[in-house]
């Protein structure tokens, strides 16, 4: 079930809260304690904008368990705009083929439900085609 | 330090032994060992394995295997690094024995993977990558790898057949191991129907899971001699590095730096560079993962490792012939087993004990083990002394 494991992780899986580490400013998500960059010590919240690109993306076929019922289903790794790059599913695609460098933003959604109808079902970001979203608002 | 040799080494064909557990499949390749090496007890006992836990619910794996093999007592540890486990344990065993501590270490590497259902073994696979920000978003290992292949071909401008010869040479090479999960040749026309299970990477870009064990017994160098043969085999280079687990967290995903400072730290031991080594046995898990080692490794320039096979160089015949047994593709992966595969088949290389693989007159051999999508990457040169 891991509840605690999911509850811990909420500010960065609903809202994509990171860090900036406050001796190099470099932005970093997921947060750690030590910065990457420059070694320091590195506490300080960043909430990220969500948006970026498509640094490369996968359709999955073969799921592993737990995720079976989705397949097939895209990961991507995105860049946001900020510097990092996160893995996530990208998703609201409908016809759209997924190409580099297409503009993506976070939506939250459903990422998986462990057990049956009675068990967890675990929340976080995804990404979709910025674009697409653009369109269908302005309708 | 003291210089350290490879006495004797054993192995269990790789595939589904439904007629044997993890603890026969290990006690094969120990006995095997034992026996090539004319010895009957060890010092200590280094296990490789990563996934006991999981796929077979046991843990305690080095002091079971000591128990089961009949040397009750003596010092026994698991060592687990994903699919690195093997070479890991290798090293370990090897520093044990150079360091003046133990003076008969035995490193075996086993995993039993087929009682389990295909997407509890995919799940069980996604734990080499990191659960909290790669596996949770529905990753499967061989998504990793697709999402490395995707940029790699889109940056340099490769298209997924000119990766057909990692493949095709692959499994040409199993075709003559006696120990291969495959042994049937596949042709281009094969490579370019076969089904895809995470895009770009089809089943002919991946190796096959299957249980296996193969062991090796290290001893210090100076009380083995050379005998018809049996050529004196010593380890003359050892290095292992890490880079962050996930591949979003890497300076650069297209890039193995941990095997760039592995093999770099291997060739200053050994004294040689990649011009000198007379085969690479590399790990081909996917088609990408043999073109990126060939890169970091010195064989080819950045974003130029399929052109090695395109132009025939990792045959048999070539400049640098890769997966001379045939494998990870051909042979098979065995996870934790699997880098303990390649030090045997470099030690066979060695002993000229290759039939129609031979490469004639090999001196110098290097294996490179991967764990995860190049987290852990440990790099050995055996040679011929």
């Amino acid at each position: 079930m891991e509840i605690a494991r999911h509850w811990r992780l909420k500010k960065q899986r609903y809202a994509l809260v990171g860090e900036v580490c406050p001796h190099c400013h470099a932005k970093l998500f997921p947060p750690r304690d030590v910065c990457p960059e420059c070694g320091g010590e590195a506490k300080t919240p960043y909430t990220f904008s969500g948006r970026g690109k498509v640094y490369s993306h996968t359709t999955i076929y073969n799921a592993p368990e737990g995720f079976q019922e989705f397949a097939p289903y895209t990961v991507a790794l995105v860049k946001l705009e900020e510097g990092p790059m996160v893995t996530a599913q990208l998703t609201d695609l409908g016809d759209q083929e997924v190409e580099i460098g297409m503009p993506v933003e976070m939506v939250t959604r459903r990422l998986r439900t462990d057990g049956d109808e009675r068990g967890l079902l675990v929340y976080g970001y995804k990404f979709r085609p910025l674009e697409l979203y653009q369109v269908a608002a302005a309708d | 330090m003291r210089k350290v040799a490879i006495l004797g080494i054993g192995q269990t064909p790789v595939g589904e032994h439904w007629n044997k557990s993890m603890l026969e499949l290990a006690g094969e390749a120990i006995f095997g060992a034992l026996q090539d090496s004319g010895v009957e007890t060890v010092d200590a006992i280094f296990v490789g394995n990563m996934l006991s836990g999981i796929l077979e619910k046991q843990e305690h794996l080095g002091t079971l295997i000591a128990d089961w093999v009949g040397m009750r007592g003596t010092e026994a540890v698991k060592i687990e690094s994903a699919c690195s486990s093997g070479a890991v344990a290798f090293r370990n065993g090897l520093i044990a024995v150079a360091s003046g501590e133990i003076d008969k270490a035995l490193v075996v590497g086993v995993e039993k993977m087929t009682d389990s259902l295909p997407g509890t073994t995919t799940a069980a696979l996604a734990t080499a990558a990191d659960a909290d920000w790669e596996i949770i978003h529905g990753l499967s290992f061989v998504g990793l790898n697709a999402l490395i292949m995707q940029r790699y071909m889109f940056e340099y401008g490769w298209k997924h057949e000119d990766f057909a010869s990692f493949s095709i040479n692959a499994h040409a090479n199993g075709v003559h191991n006696p120990n291969a999960r495959f042994r049937a040749p596949i042709s281009k026309e094969q490579y370019l129907k076969a089904h895809i299970i995470a895009s770009p990477i089809s089943i002919l870009d991946s190796s096959p899971i299957g249980d296996g064990a193969a062991a090796a017994l290290l001893v210090p160098a100076d009380r083995v001699f050379s005998i018809e043969g049996k050529p004196k085999i010593i380890i003359a280079g050892s290095a292992s590095a890490t880079d962050s687990l996930a591949v979003h967290d890497r300076k650069d995903p297209l890039w193995l730096s941990a095997a760039e400072i592995s093999a770099k730290k291997a060739y200053n031991q050994a004294g040689v560079t990649p011009d000198n080594i007379d085969f690479f046995e590399l790990h081909d898990a996917f088609s990408i993962m043999a073109a990126l080692s060939l890169e970091a490794c010195g064989f080819a320039e950045r974003g130029q490792g399929p052109r090695l096979a395109l132009d025939d160089e990792i045959t048999i015949q070539g400049r640098i012939p890769v997966a001379t047994r045939g494998g990870l593709k051909a042979r098979g992966h065995p996870i934790g087993a699997t880098g303990m595969y390649q030090i045997v088949e470099v030690v066979q290389q060695l002993r000229g004990e290759c039939g129609e693989t031979q490469i004639a007159g090999a001196k110098i051999g290097m294996a490179q083990n991967i764990g995860g999508s190049g987290a852990t990457i440990a790099t050995h040169i055996l040679r011929v002394e």
